[in-house]
């Protein structure tokens, strides 16, 4: 199978056009997970597009996106393969009145015809190229973790009654996790690994301008350097990128052209999303010298 | 270079980058990040298919390959610096000192030589440079802003036996960067009119300060340029080696350690917090309940068929903290404090009392706050716990807790001293331990000096140890966490 993209470049301007804004890491990761055809994965904090990724890159390069959203009590029936049980009753019922041995009718119900395909074992037989998606593989306990293994090395899948099923295509793999938990070495070791940190200002300017239509590029500017500002505080939750688009939004449609502190403070909660955080910001924003201090109570109230 | 290049590149070329690949890999190890056989062949397939001469994404390519944790990456960033810091073509150390100086001396002109091409900058022209370079932002302005900061002030010698920080230190001192900042203001300000909004400066003061940010990262990285051109990789890269965050000491912890630290604590709450509380949902199922396995084996005739077990019932014990925040300790204090209030939902109450030489219940600064930080300045600030001389004295400040909270110890109680049992050469009164031992469900004392220095000097560890359940020594987050997992 030829690689997806000719160079980092590629993978660059293929996001792009998707609307999904990278950075050069993050192209040169996804671009190394194609030629070394290794899993990636993705951590860093909420909403800074982790999910996404993944997305934009099956969008970009025209491929199925299969999904695997991982959750406590994941098992194996729900990620890789299951028998289908009543299919195989059906089966032996309807061949009860035959002269047909039991060894020829147990050959014939753990055939691929009663196998149901998970996510992980249809991206390993997918015919079409395929993204496959392991998305919060932190939520999974460790010992579940073990299911992703072979997968993630190998891409095949071992089933007992049939032996190994081996990639037709080797999909491109994305794991995202937001580190609730210290993933295991063995995880970690089969994979190439992607941190994605907030963006720096020019490149959240960028994602607003393409995000929110219709905003000009001035308030643009303004926001992301506002949002950089809260960004260094040293708060419960930080602003995501969502949520910095959120307000992006809401300041178009509440037709401002310029932010101001009183504006600012007014609509921190679209930002924040804790009574502390947004007092806190009230106050940082409000205080740059000259203003009446009196503003920040009344923020707070506001939030 | 391409991955055709690559291939096509003489056997000399792959070796020599092969080697030094190697000997970056075993830096890796050294400084304490873990890097498996796999991952190294990985590192060295995934160089094939970048261009060298991009620095930065090779630098990307090998930590997508090598490091896998955000907090690793600082110390990968070092060791990179050192490793491949006098490669590609923008980096050679003599572009900024022209032809007519090309001998390796020139490197470490000091402000002495008076000779080097770059000595032509008069302090007042260097000024002048540095504020275009931060006005305008440009990152070639600034790496040859920095370039020149060090040349005319970093004074650097060969051979001189100072680490990069002495040199670090007289280069910023010189800049006066403070001055610099307040000038840009200034300008912006006067540029914009009289009438600028507040928000608008503070946006501005932020930008100007990531700018300086960078300039001083431009710095060191000059500083450590020259200092490995000197010195040689494998010399740099051992001085340069330092802890990571999880294995910073408390006690010995620098200052820009200690923020570091401040950062890291929190991703590691959390992680605990959620390990702790997922841990308890799937403890395993209480003890047989006699009465309804007969119960239900009546629907069996009589055979016991389905065993019936009770509910779990989860204890969530009652906390009580005793900390010595006297000086030698106080680091460690304050972080134990904040992870077990952080995760204080996975337990029923948390009570904390500090001491010196004498004892105060702290717990009310920590009650409807979010901000831990902050709760522990107060306890520095606000808290009465000094008795005499303000010289750790453990027998008294145990004598007070007894006496006005000894009775509110209880069977449900877990009880953590935390401190380094330097007892100033006072009485000892362990008996009180023993005391609150018989009363309490278990009594932990955590000690952040290395168990070697216990019970040396004026440690009397060993006379309190007989009486707790445990004597863990705690001398960085990755013990802190080991223990409190341990604890709920």
């Amino acid at each position: 199978m030829p690689p997806r993209f000719a160079d980092a470049a590629a993978v660059r301007a293929g996001l792009a056009a998707v609307d999904y804004l990278c950075d050069d890491p993050i192209a040169g990761v996804v671009y190394l997970a194609d030629r070394l055809e290794k899993p990636v994965l993705v951590e860093g904090p909420a909403g800074t597009g982790k999910t996404q990724l993944a997305k934009s890159v099956a969008e970009a390069t025209g491929s199925r996106l299969i999904r695997l959203q991982c959750y406590e009590g994941l098992d194996e029936a729900k990620a890789l393969y299951e028998w289908n049980y009543k299919k195989q009753l059906l089966r032996i019922q309807a061949e009860r009145g035959s002269e047909r041995s039991w060894d020829g009718i147990s050959d014939d119900i753990f055939s691929d015809e009663f196998l149901l395909a998970r996510p992980l074992l249809e991206a390993i037989r997918a015919t079409d190229p395929v993204v496959l998606l392991i998305d919060e593989v932190d939520r999974v306990e460790v010992e579940t973790e073990a299911l992703l293994l072979e997968l993630l090395s190998d891409y095949q899948v071992s089933i007992p009654e049939l032996g190994t099923l081996e990639a037709n295509q080797v999909p491109l793999v994305f794991l995202t996790s937001n580190s609730t938990r210290e993933l295991s070495e063995a995880l970690k070791r089969r994979c190439l690994y992607l941190h994605i940190d907030y963006p720096d200002v020019e490149r959240e300017k960028q994602i607003v301008l393409t995000k929110v239509p219709g905003i000009a590029e001035s308030l643009a500017d303004q926001v992301a350097r506002v949002v950089r500002s809260i960004r260094r505080l040293d708060l419960k939750k930080s602003p995501s990128v969502s949520e910095t688009l959120d307000w992006a939004r809401t300041l178009v449609l509440l037709g401002a052209d310029r932010i101001d502190a009183e504006l600012a403070v007014q609509t921190a909660n679209i930002l924040l999303k804790y009574q502390s955080d947004i007092a806190k910001a009230a106050k940082e924003l409000a205080a740059a010298d000259g203003v009446s201090p009196d503003l920040s109570p009344a923020a707070a109230a506001a939030g | 270079m391409t991955a055709a290049t690559a291939a096509g590149a003489p056997a000399g070329a792959g070796d020599r980058l092969l080697g030094l690949l190697n000997g970056f890999i075993a830096e890796l190890r050294a400084a304490g990040i873990p890097t498996s056989l796999t991952e190294s062949l990985d590192a060295m397939e995934a160089v094939k298919h970048v261009p060298i001469q991009d620095r930065e994404t090779f630098k990307h390519a090998l930590a997508a390959t090598l490091v896998k944790n955000q907090s690793h990456w600082r110390a990968f960033e070092t060791v990179f610096e050192v490793y491949f810091s006098l490669r590609g073509p923008e980096y050679a150390l003599d572009a900024a000192d022209g032809p007519g100086d090309p001998d390796d001396e020139g490197l470490l002109d000091g402000p002495g030589d008076g000779a080097g091409a770059g000595d032509a900058l008069t302090p007042e022209d260097l000024a002048e440079m540095l504020y275009r370079a931060l006005m305008s932002g440009d990152g070639a302005m600034m790496r040859a802003a920095a370039r020149q900061s060090v040349r005319r002030y970093g004074g650097m010698e060969p051979g001189r036996p100072v680490g990069g920080t002495y040199y670090l230190y007289r280069t910023l001192r010189n800049l006066d960067l403070d001055g610099v900042l307040e000038r840009l203001l200034r300008q912006a300000q006067d540029a914009s009119g009289s009438a600028s909004a507040p928000l608008d400066q503070r946006l501005r003061r932020d930008e100007y300060e990531h700018r300086i940010e960078r300039l001083k990262k431009e710095i060191e990285a000059e500083i450590r340029r020259r200092l490995v051109a000197d010195r040689g990789i494998e010399a740099m890269a051992r001085t340069l080696r330092k802890p990571l965050p999880e294995d910073v000491d408390f006690m010995h912890a620098s200052r820009e350690e200690m923020i570091d630290l401040r950062k890291a604590i929190h991703p590691l709450t959390r992680k605990l917090a959620v390990r702790l509380a997922r841990k308890r949902r799937h403890r395993r199922r209480g003890p047989l309940d006699f009465r309804s396995t007969v119960r239900h084996s009546l629907s069996y005739g009589g055979v016991p068929a389905e065993p019936k077990f009770r509910h779990p019932r989860p204890h969530k014990p009652e906390i009580m903290v005793v900390a010595d925040v006297s000086g030698s300790v106080a680091a460690f204090a304050r972080f134990t404090l904040q992870l077990v209030y952080a995760i204080s939902s996975q337990f029923s109450k948390v009570r904390s009392f500090a001491f010196i030489d004498g004892l105060d219940e702290v717990t009310r600064f920590f009650e409807g706050t979010d901000d831990v930080g902050e709760a522990v300045h107060r306890v520095n600030a606000e808290a009465d716990v000094v008795w005499v001389d303000g010289h750790s004295d453990y027998g008294h400040a145990l004598g007070v807790f007894w006496g006005r909270y000894g009775a509110d110890v209880g069977p449900r109680t877990t009880v953590m001293i935390l401190g380094d049992a330097r007892n100033n050469y006072h009485a000892a009164e362990s008996w009180i331990v023993k005391a609150i031992s018989d009363k309490a469900r278990q009594v932990y004392w955590l000690n952040p000096e290395p168990r070697s220095y216990w019970d040396t000097g004026d440690s009397i560890v060993s006379q309190y140890a007989g009486f707790c359940d445990g004597v863990f020594e705690v001398r960085n987050l990755r013990q802190l966490s080991a223990f409190v997992d341990h604890l709920a």
